[in-house]
């Protein structure tokens, strides 16, 4: 097995940087925004962009925590997944922009998950997403509205996102 | 796991990763839509042979609030009044597809059977067995206690070094017995209090301390105070002279409750004897967990189910 890095930490903070002057354009400022990592590394990916738009606009960076775990749909046939926290900010998400964080957006299964879970929570006004990196293969049709790197693989690759804040270091690898 | 038949079975692991999704499916109550969608298309059968009213719903809520199929089957108004056996009767849920089944029944071991026999491959859930185990209540019991000590930062955490003192008809108590066996595995310190007449035999094979003298308990200082329902239908011998004598030494009453801390948790499973056991002060305190503890249930039956029909391999 070899391991290549794709993203060094200053890549990986510069996509961040960039994603969340993005979200701000399109969503013409920092009004109405909730940013929803999705456990366990989108979960810190979340708080980092919403640390990103508090510096750029204070106040425009409300971070949730939205688990998904009770909604996929691949819950049989797989060992038994112990679910994660579940916080959204306070006030809600009716009619706020919700941006859903993930770490690296693959079938699209999480997200399509990620949205059920959403619904259970509120009617939000929009919602889009925000990955670090998207390596294709798409199963549903959901795509990103807010990409790291886009990083055509092959399905027996594997991508591995490591962050400081749960894994010590920080990288984007790809083994294969 | 498979089965959830008794707390005495459980890893130290298991049971707190049972909390700590327990602590999710809390959140779920607080949302706008209480459901989720996980076990659709699962169907749970609630085997009830003894009547039951806060179990038999908790579990008819947790299952609902998880999406699953549920059916109640109570032996009263069933086959089972006609004489059919628990094997049949088991044959016939199998039958209809029941991917778990919760069982009730006055003779200790039931579900064990149910679960060991071969008869059906259903998940079965121990909601009370004779004399023996009643494993959900106590793992409410633990979360509630759990959660008092530490609110939201309750997830990963044991129950180290907390001191519970279980007061009354240990003898006959399926509550108590679970609630030992759990609270040891957790790290909890459990000493009993209850008349010599209420004791068990081998008790001194228990992982615990046992007295008969309340006040000496209450003195103590324990952590939490758990008072034990008298069962009046267990009651085929004269256990003790009569209830007023009970109630004087071996009863929760307001002068052994003013002598309590007042963070000291007051618990009773449920139903309570007002007057009896508890007096209606130390039931309706700021101390007092019990309607905590009914709303826990729910919580802690998700995450069984949960734990239990998700998934297809070990806990």
């Amino acid at each position: 097995m070899t391991a290549r890095t794709v993203l060094q930490p200053a890549d990986i903070t510069r996509a961040l940087t960039r994603i969340s002057h993005e979200i701000l354009e399109s969503n013409r400022g920092g009004e109405n925004l909730i940013i929803l990592g999705i456990p366990t590394r989108g979960v810190a990916l979340a708080h980092r962009i919403g640390a990103i738009l508090e510096s750029i606009e204070p106040g425009s960076g409300r971070v949730g925590e939205l688990d998904v775990t009770m909604y996929r749909d691949d819950l049989a046939g797989q060992p038994t997944r112990a679910p994660a926290r579940t916080h959204i900010p306070a006030g809600g998400i009716d009619g706020t922009t919700v941006v859903l964080v993930d770490d690296v957006l693959y079938s699209g299964r999480t997200i399509r998950a990620a949205l059920d879970a959403l619904g259970d929570h509120g009617r939000p006004r929009a919602v889009r997403l925000a990955v670090l990196v998207d390596r294709g293969h798409r199963e549903l049709p959901i795509r990103a509205d807010f990409v790291g790197k886009n990083l055509p693989t092959s399905a027996d690759e594997r991508i591995r996102v490591r962050l400081t804040e749960i894994d010590g270091i920080e990288e984007v690898t790809i083994e294969s | 796991m498979r089965h959830l038949l008794s707390t005495r079975d459980l890893s130290r692991d298991e049971a707190i990763q049972i909390l700590d999704v327990a602590e999710d499916m809390a959140d779920v109550a607080n949302r706008e839509v209480k459901k989720l969608p996980t076990l659709r298309g699962k169907t749970v059968i609630n085997l009830f042979f003894e009547d039951s009213t806060r179990t038999r719903t908790s579990f008819e809520l947790a299952a609902k609030r998880l999406s699953a199929d549920l059916v109640n089957f109570s032996a009263k108004g069933s086959s089972v009044s006609k004489g059919e056996s628990l094997k049949d009767t088991a044959q016939t849920l199998a039958a209809v597809g029941a991917d778990a089944v919760v069982i009730r029944h006055a003779s200790s071991g039931a579900p064990q059977t149910l679960a060991t026999s071969g008869w059906i491959d259903a998940a079965v859930l121990n909601a009370g067995d004779g004399t023996h185990e009643h494993p959900t209540q106590a793992l409410l019991d633990a979360f509630t206690m759990r959660r008092r000590l530490h609110g939201a930062a309750s997830r990963g955490k044991s129950l180290d070094g907390l001191t519970v003192t279980i007061v009354g008809d240990i003898l006959h108590s399926r509550v108590a017995r679970s609630n030992v066996w759990l609270l040891d595995t957790l790290g909890a310190t459990v000493r009993l209090v209850a008349p010599a007449t209420l004791l068990p035999a081998d008790i001194s094979t228990w992982p615990v301390t046992a007295g008969f003298d309340l006040d000496d308990a209450v003195d103590a200082d324990p952590d939490v105070v758990m008072m034990l329902r008298i069962q009046a239908e267990r009651m085929h011998a004269a256990f003790f002279p009569n209830a007023r004598e009970y109630s004087r030494q071996w009863g929760l009453g307001d002068e052994r409750l003013a002598r309590l801390r007042p963070d000291t948790m007051v618990m009773h499973p449920g139903p309570m004897n007002r007057g009896l056991e508890i007096s209606a002060n130390a039931a309706d305190s700021s101390r007092s967990t019990v309607l905590e503890q009914v709303a826990n249930g729910v919580s802690v039956r998700m995450a069984v189910l949960y734990l239990l029909l998700s998934g297809s391999a070990e806990l």
